[in-house]
């Protein structure tokens, strides 16, 4: 069907040679694709610049990661972007655009593609947790133009995360700096940080910045709307931009 | 016999396995998963048992192609692809009307969107992928398969792995990162099976009776040996438990989205593009009976489009966290890719050279023709989107999403529907297809369904994008976000039309193709007539002999 030349090969290389041998033309195509890959993903690891030094970011308390895994299941990453970028409109409507080391311990990463939904980054502190329960309940009933699937379930299933212990080792095999001791904690944390009135002082010395409440506000078990609401309120709160305000002085 | 007994064994065995991992599981999706693989295990057992005499007694024919996987991915392709187009337009209306999530967790668009684009680009696609290259990598070496007992387990082990995938979706197990979220089990079969094609497609090439490998093989080759390195690489991840369903990724952050997106743009730019151009370079010769414009052409263009294609990750995250250097080297290799994609639509349009009236009169040329026309614009769309200006209004909009339908229903869908019409009459020895007049009913339901689709999703992205930026004279922003939801709503609805017009063409392909495989013909008239009209077509009379003419007469001049 294609027209190979019919003229006898040329001195010194020609593309027949790889048209006549199946192992050659395989490696020099792995070859060619893995170049890209090389160059620009394998200096993310060791070029320091890549994740800024940023004081406040700290792993995942064992609650906020449950929610943050209820996140992923419920595939909220479809709709909701968590990487506010550095134009000013973004940054009026959400907040200070997103640093590198924000998701410096988020395996996987969550940064998003689309914006069915608002971006979310830093979406901790901006509303009630009550909002929040009644939003997740009913989406319509507090936005009424919006397209969100309802959440209702989320309150009735109480938070089943597993082994949080295991959960927190794993992410310590793959370089989240969980101590001993938060691993070992883990389980009493999950359900202490979603009781009202427990004495947490303990877990926000490990967790600075750590909220603990009933958030669902259903002291009878804990939910995982507990686990979804501690998650989304700590989003984007653990940096304080504050501290980086404009520097130049007024001459 | 024995061979047969030791595998059906083999099966049994892996059936006790999955069952104890079941009893053991962590958590009830992957008891599900574990049930669902046991339960394969068995059906595998008892079809080796069943069949294991009639194996033993056909052997093999070497004389004939094995065409038998062929034919089961072209009924597995055309149920795969209505699902997912199903699949699609179902969440397209999701967005249109929030009240079809249902309140039920299993049906709530976060999980079902991973449903439909899996459906489409791994069920609907790589099935394609799948028997296109079983088929082609035959004819081209003229040499049967190699390793048929393997190229089966192929072809079912890729069906377990779409059903594993898809079930896991609605139960909420997944990785969360686009296009690849099966979870680590689900991946790890993946790699079984994929290898497992890479040594049929190889073993077959190697025992080729043809001196050269033809062109259409070596973009299947880059497409299976690519896609194995960005799957194995992008799902690197621990597992809590080995027989618990969640794993963590390891990678985080930046390197995860730069990795997650090296996948996710090479997933289209090997799995969607490099495998369909192998279908490209093989179907659109042979339909339209030209030899491929030119050979020089498909080198260039094969090696620099599977090395440009690899660093174009990074335009997913133009102004994110992600370092500017590697923003910028991904905008510019984009660019440069716009060339080596323009030059495989040029070296299939070209092809039909000198049987261009076949797009009149051959409704399959004219479904590739088209295919390679969506090819050509979105090929084009993409560097342009990946300029970051452009992209700082494009990106999180429903234009991206405009964009990749083009590709997909107009690239994608299009050659593959083309490819399902040549081969069916061939696989079941039919004299032709069922129907010739339905595939121009297809043409233009998709067509009209890809119009609807993709200008519908420029305008909301457009819009969308301008609103969210959009300031008044006293320097605030003018629009909440909800707002900018709500002015899109009209668009939605236009989408959801496309998709329904583009579901509607695929019911009338699978309706065609069913028919096909049942033998039966259409009495239908053909799609060209042979202008022929009886009266005409004899001398004229002579004028002198002619009757006395009725008054008005023309008469012949003097």
């Amino acid at each position: 069907m294609a027209s190979h030349p019919q003229t006898p090969p040329k001195e010194g290389f020609s593309h027949r040679t790889l048209e006549r041998n199946i192992t050659l033309l395989g490696l020099c195509s792995l070859v060619a694709v893995a170049i890209g890959g090389i160059v620009e993903i394998a200096p993310l690891f060791w070029v320091d610049s890549t994740i800024e030094k940023v004081e406040g970011v700290r792993p995942y308390t064992p609650l906020e990661l449950a929610g943050r895994n209820i996140y992923m299941r419920e595939g909220c990453y479809v709709c909701h972007s968590q990487m506010v970028r550095p134009f000013k409109d973004e940054v009026e409507r959400y907040g200070h655009y997103s640093l590198a080391a924000e998701s410096m311990y988020d395996h996987p990463f969550q940064w998003g593609s689309k914006r069915t939904g608002p971006d979310l980054a830093r979406v901790g502190g901006r509303y009630s947790d009550e909002w929040h329960k009644e939003h997740l309940k009913d989406p319509r009933a507090v936005v009424p133009e919006s397209i969100m699937p309802p959440y209702a379930f989320l309150a009735e299933k109480p938070l089943n995360a597993g082994d949080m212990a295991a959960h927190l080792k794993a992410l310590r095999a793959v370089g989240v700096p969980y101590t001993d001791k938060d691993i070992a904690a883990a389980n009493a944390d999950l359900s202490l940080q979603a009781t009202a009135d427990a004495d947490a002082s303990d877990l926000q010395a490990r967790f600075p910045k750590a909220q603990a409440r009933d958030f669902d506000g259903n002291p009878a078990m804990v939910s995982e709307l507990d686990a979804l609401i501690a998650y989304l309120q700590m989003l984007g709160t653990l940096v304080d931009f504050k501290a980086a305000q404009a520097q130049e002085q007024p001459k | 016999m024995p061979a047969a007994l030791a595998k059906s064994g083999g099966l049994f065995l892996a059936m006790v396995v999955a069952l104890v991992a079941m009893a053991q599981a962590q958590d009830t999706a992957f008891a599900i998963h574990m049930a669902i693989m046991a339960l394969a295990a068995l059906i595998a057992a008892l079809a080796v048992i069943a069949t294991a005499d009639v194996n033993a007694r056909l052997g093999h024919d070497e004389s004939v192609y094995d065409d038998a996987p062929i034919r089961w991915g072209v009924i597995a392709t055309t149920f795969w692809g209505v699902v997912g187009l199903l699949a699609g337009l179902f969440i397209a209306l999701q967005l249109a009307y929030p009240v079809l999530n249902f309140n039920l967790e299993y049906t709530t668009f976060g999980r079902l969107r991973p449903l439909h684009t899996s459906a489409v680009i791994f069920a609907f696609g790589g099935n394609a992928l799948l028997c296109t290259s079983f088929f082609v990598v035959q004819r081209t070496c003229r040499a049967r398969l190699a390793f048929p007992g393997l190229a089966r387990f192929v072809f079912w082990g890729y069906q377990l792995f779409i059903v594993l995938a898809a079930t896991g979706y609605l139960l909420g197990v997944t990785e969360a990162k686009e296009y690849a979220e099966p979870e680590w089990y689900v991946d790890l079969w993946l790699t079984v099976v994929w290898v497992s094609y890479l040594i049929v497609f190889g073993g077959t090439v190697i025992k080729r009776r043809e001196p050269h490998i033809y062109v259409a093989n070596w973009f299947y080759l880059a497409f299976i040996i690519t896609v194995a390195m960005l799957h194995l690489i992008n799902n690197l991840s621990l597992p809590v438990s080995l027989v618990g369903a969640k794993s963590y990724s390891a990678f985080a952050g930046v390197q995860d989205a730069l990795t997650q997106w090296w996948y996710g743009h090479n997933a289209v730019g090997f799995f969607l593009t490099a495998g369909f151009l192998a279908m490209m370079y093989y179907f659109v010769p042979k339909q339209a009976e030209r030899p491929v414009y030119s050979y020089r052409l498909s080198i260039i263009h094969f090696w620099s489009l599977i090395f440009l294609y690899i660093w174009a990750g990074p335009h997913h995250l133009h102004y994110t966290a992600l370092p500017d250097w590697a923003q910028s080297l991904g905008m510019v290799f984009s660019i440069m890719l716009w060339m080596p994609s323009w030059g495989g639509m040029i070296n299939g349009l070209m092809t039909l050279n000198g049987a261009w009236d076949k797009i009149r009169t051959d409704p399959i040329i004219r479904m590739m023709v088209l295919a390679l026309a969506f090819y050509g614009m979105s090929t084009f769309e993409g560097p342009m989107m990946s300029i970051k200006s452009v992209n700082s209004l494009s990106h999180y909009t429903d234009w991206t999403i405009g964009h990749v339908h083009s590709g997909a229903l107009g690239w994608n869908g299009m050659i593959t529907f083309a490819c399902m019409y040549y081969l069916a009459p061939r696989l079941w020895n039919r004299q032709r297809l069922y129907s010739l007049r339905l595939i121009n009913w297809h043409f233009w339901l998709a067509t009209g369904g890809i119009v609807f689709y993709t200008a519908s999703m420029w305008v909301a992205g457009i819009t969308q994008g301008l609103m969210w930026r959009e300031y008044g004279a006293d320097g605030y922003l003018v629009n909440s976000f909800a707002e900018t939801v709500a002015a899109i709503h009209p668009m939605f609805l236009l989408r959801a039309f496309g998709g329904l017009l583009y579901l509607s063409g695929a019911l009338v392909f699978a309706w065609n193709i069913a028919m096909t495989i049942a033998g039966r013909i259409r009495a239908e008239a053909p799609m060209t007539e042979t202008p022929y009209d009886a009266r005409a077509d004899r001398p004229l009379p002579d004028p002198a002999s002619a009757p006395a003419s009725a008054p008005g007469a023309l008469q012949p001049a003097e």
